[in-house]
C-alpha cells in the first residue's frame, strides 16, 4: 500500500489535485477514528479530520517520503486535535459526549433508529462508558492510549508520530492503562 | 502488605510486550502468592480488552468529496497534463491537426502575388492567364491571385486560387476545373492534394509533374 501512496504523493506534487482523492480514501476512516476518540464528538471529529486532510495536502511538499504517510496525517490530526481540546469552550452540539449524562450520542442514535435488542443496547452502554473513560483521561494520556489502543500502533510509531522519545511514550501509555483501569474497573 | 512498586511497572512491560524473561518470572511468581496485585493485573487486562473492544467508526459518505472541495484551487496547468495523459491518441491526433491547419493558414495568407505554372502556350495579360484561341497546353495549370481566360484547349487540371475562371464558349478543359476562394476551400485542396501524395506513395507512383513544379513568379 505504501508504494501506491507514493506514487500518488509524487503526482500531487505534480499538482494532479485528483490523486489526492485516493490518498483520503484510504486513510479517512482512521484519522476520523483518530479524531472522534480524542474529541468525543462526532461533528467536531469530523471537522477535525477534514482540517488534517486539507493541511496535509497544503503542506504536502514538506512531506519527507522516508516517513510513512500514515505518521504524517496521524502527526497532523493529533495536533489539531490537541489544539482543538486546549481551546474547548462549552459545546452545545446535540451527540455531544457529556459524562454522566444520557444525551444524545452518536451510540443512542443508532439504538434508537434501529430497535437493537438488549445485549446489543448493553454493548452500547459500554462503548459509551469506554469512550466516556478516554475522554476523562489528560490529552498527553489519552493522545498516546489512543493511537496505541485504537489505531492499533506499535510504540516506536507512537515514538515517531509524537516526537517524543520512547520512554516518554512507554510512561504516558502506563499512567494511562492506570487511570483507565481505576475507571472502568466496576464496568 | 505494601508489595514493591516494581511489581506495577512489570505489569505494564509485560502489556507492551517488552519484558524480559527474568522479570515475567519474578512477576508470575509474585502474582500467585499477592490477590491484590492478581487483582490489579487483571483489571489491567480487562482495561486493555476494553479497548480493543471498541467498533470501528466510519466517516459520512461525502467525507473525501468535502475535503476536496475544500482544497486550494490546482494549477490549470495539472489539469491540462491529466487530460493529455489519460488520451494520449486524441492528443497525438489534436495535435497534428493544429499543426497542419497552422502551416496551411499560414500558406493561404502568405502569397499575395500572382503567380501561374509555368506553361508553353500561355499569354499573360495584366493579372490575366489566357490560353489563347487555337492553342493546346499540357499540363495542368495552377493561378494564384489572379483569373484564367480560357480560348483554347487545356490538356489537364486548371485550379485557380483566389481569383475567378472564364471559360470561352470554345475553350476546353480535359480535366476538372477549380476556384478556390475561401481559407476552408485552400485547406480541402491542400488534403486532398496531401492525400494524393500519400496516395502516390503508396501505389509507388513515380509520376514527377516537372511542369506544375515550375512556377513563374510575375510582379
Amino acid at each position: 500500500m505504501d508504494g501506491v501512496v507514493k506514487l500518488r504523493i509524487r503526482e500531487v506534487l505534480k499538482g494532479d489535485q485528483n490523486a489526492y482523492g485516493e490518498i483520503v480514501e484510504l486513510y479517512k476512516d482512521k484519522v476520523f477514528q483518530l479524531c472522534y476518540r480524542m474529541l468525543g464528538n462526532h461533528h467536531e471529529a469530523e471537522d477535525i479530520a477534514q482540517e488534517a486532510f486539507i493541511r496535509a495536502y497544503v503542506n504536502i511538499a514538506r512531506f519527507n517520503m522516508e516517513l510513512k504517510f500514515s505518521t504524517w496525517i496521524y502527526r497532523i490530526a493529533t495536533n489539531l486535535c490537541i489544539d482543538r481540546i486546549r481551546k474547548k469552550k462549552p459545546d452545545f452540539y446535540l451527540d455531544a459526549e457529556v459524562s454522566g449524562t444520557d444525551g444524545l450520542t452518536m451510540y443512542s442514535q443508532v439504538a434508537a433508529e434501529t430497535n437493537l435488542p438488549e445485549e446489543d443496547l448493553e454493548s452500547i452502554e459500554l462503548q459509551e462508558a469506554i469512550q466516556r473513560a478516554i475522554s476523562k483521561l489528560p490529552e498527553k494520556y489519552r493522545t498516546v492510549i489512543v493511537l496505541k489502543y485504537i489505531e492499533e500502533l506499535s510504540l516506536n510509531e507512537i515514538s515517531e508520530i509524537l516526537d517524543m522519545p520512547l520512554g516518554t511514550v512507554k510512561t504516558r501509555i502506563h499512567r494511562g492503562r492506570e487511570s483507565l483501569r481505576q475507571q472502568l474497573r466496576n464496568v | 502488605m505494601v508489595c514493591p512498586d516494581k511489581y506495577i511497572s512489570y505489569m505494564h512491560e509485560y502489556l507492551d510486550g517488552g519484558i524480559s524473561v527474568e522479570q515475567e518470572r519474578q512477576l508470575k511468581e509474585h502474582l500467585q502468592q499477592c490477590p491484590k496485585c492478581q487483582s490489579h493485573f487483571h483489571e489491567l487486562e480487562k482495561t486493555v480488552a476494553l479497548l480493543q473492544s471498541t467498533g470501528s467508526l466510519k466517516t459520512s459518505d461525502n467525507f473525501t468529496a468535502k475535503v476536496m472541495e475544500s482544497l486550494p484551487k490546482e494549477k490549470r496547468k495539472a489539469g491540462i497534463q491529466r487530460w493529455f495523459r489519460r488520451h494520449p491518441l486524441l492528443t497525438a491526433a489534436t495535435l497534428f491537426l493544429v499543426l497542419m491547419m497552422g502551416s496551411m493558414v499560414s500558406s493561404w495568407n502568405q502569397g499575395d502575388e500572382f503567380t501561374v505554372s509555368k506553361q508553353a502556350n500561355l499569354v499573360v495579360e495584366n493579372n490575366t492567364v489566357i490560353v489563347p484561341e487555337g492553342e493546346v497546353v499540357e499540363g495542368d495549370i495552377v493561378v494564384r491571385n489572379g483569373d484564367i481566360r480560357i480560348e483554347g484547349k487545356v490538356n489537364g487540371n486548371v485550379t485557380v486560387v483566389n481569383g475567378e475562371k472564364y471559360l470561352a464558349s470554345v475553350g476546353e478543359v480535359t480535366g476538372e476545373i477549380e476556384e478556390i476562394n475561401a481559407v476552408f476551400d485552400w485547406i480541402w485542396y491542400q488534403m486532398k492534394n496531401f492525400f494524393a501524395a500519400i496516395g502516390e506513395l503508396f501505389t509507388g507512383a513515380e509520376e514527377t509533374k516537372e511542369q506544375s513544379q515550375e512556377v513563374a513568379v510575375f510582379q
